[in-house]
């Protein structure tokens, strides 16, 4: 892997500041889908990270920024050969993810709300959240 | 309790945060405004589907599930049926391979 384009240290190829629009959000998720396709990503793959960046960036838009027009998000993301890293970060107070019940307990099962996280990690390699909860890095490895 | 109401999601092939509003919208209008109570829902043109989707069917469920009615889900692809499956809601929701099983499970 090229050094430079790796994200563990920090450095993306793309590297955008988006508005807190979900217009905005699925022009990014089409530009990457086309860089994984590019990429001879599987179909699999690209539907996994599809809907990966899809919960991620509704939870920066929507419940980060609370779709506040003044409030930007950060999206940052390299395809390499059998990898895809991707950083989105937005400009709200942050979370704690342990604070998120679980949805597939059975009291939890039919709450309409709380699942993007759950579908990230399963359909990630890796998920971790910045300790400001405002910022959630993501890798997709193949096998 | 009357005929099965089909929906097919014609136009919709992504059912994403950015459209299940109105998608909702017009699903709960089935039950609310025009008092179905047997909704089949044909997930044959269905390639996408996020968390927010998943938050309106629960809704659509509960809302039958209130006035007796019954919701059935057929024809999902195999990467959709995966996200019922990783939510655990393959066991609240009742789903058929086809919509001929699904109209006879009514």
């Amino acid at each position: 892997m090229t050094e430079g384009v790796h994200a563990s240290n920090g450095t993306y190829a793309v590297d955008q500041i988006i508005r807190s629009d979900l217009a905005e959000a699925r022009r990014i998720q089409s530009e990457i889908e086309q860089a994984l396709d590019a990429a001879a990503f599987s179909d699999m793959e690209i539907f996994a990270i599809k809907l990966a960046l899809e919960e991620a960036l509704v939870n920066a838009i929507k419940h980060g920024n609370q779709m506040d027009p003044n409030k930007t998000v950060r999206v940052a993301y390299t395809v390499s050969d059998g990898r895809f890293d991707v950083l989105i970060e937005d400009q709200g107070p942050g979370f704690d993810p342990n604070d998120v019940p679980d949805p597939t307990a059975p009291e939890n099962l039919e709450r309409p709300c709380g699942r993007g996280l759950l579908l990230m990690r399963h359909y990630m390699t890796t998920v971790t959240h910045g300790e400001r909860g405002n910022q959630v890095r993501m890798s997709k490895i193949r096998k | 309790m009357g005929e099965v109401t089909v929906v097919n999601f014609v136009d919709r092939k992504i059912l994403d945060e950015q459209n299940i509003q109105a998608i909702g919208d017009q699903l709960f209008s089935l039950v609310d405004e025009l008092g179905r109570r047997k909704v089949l829902l044909n997930f044959r043109n269905v390639e996408f589907l996020s968390s927010a989707a998943l938050g309106k069917l629960i809704t659509l469920d509960r809302k039958l599930k209130a006035v007796k009615g019954k919701l059935i889900l057929c024809s999902i692809a195999k990467e959709i049926q995966e996200v019922f499956e990783i939510t655990r809601l393959d066991r609240v929701f009742t789903m058929h391979k086809d919509e001929q099983t699904a109209l006879q499970a009514f």
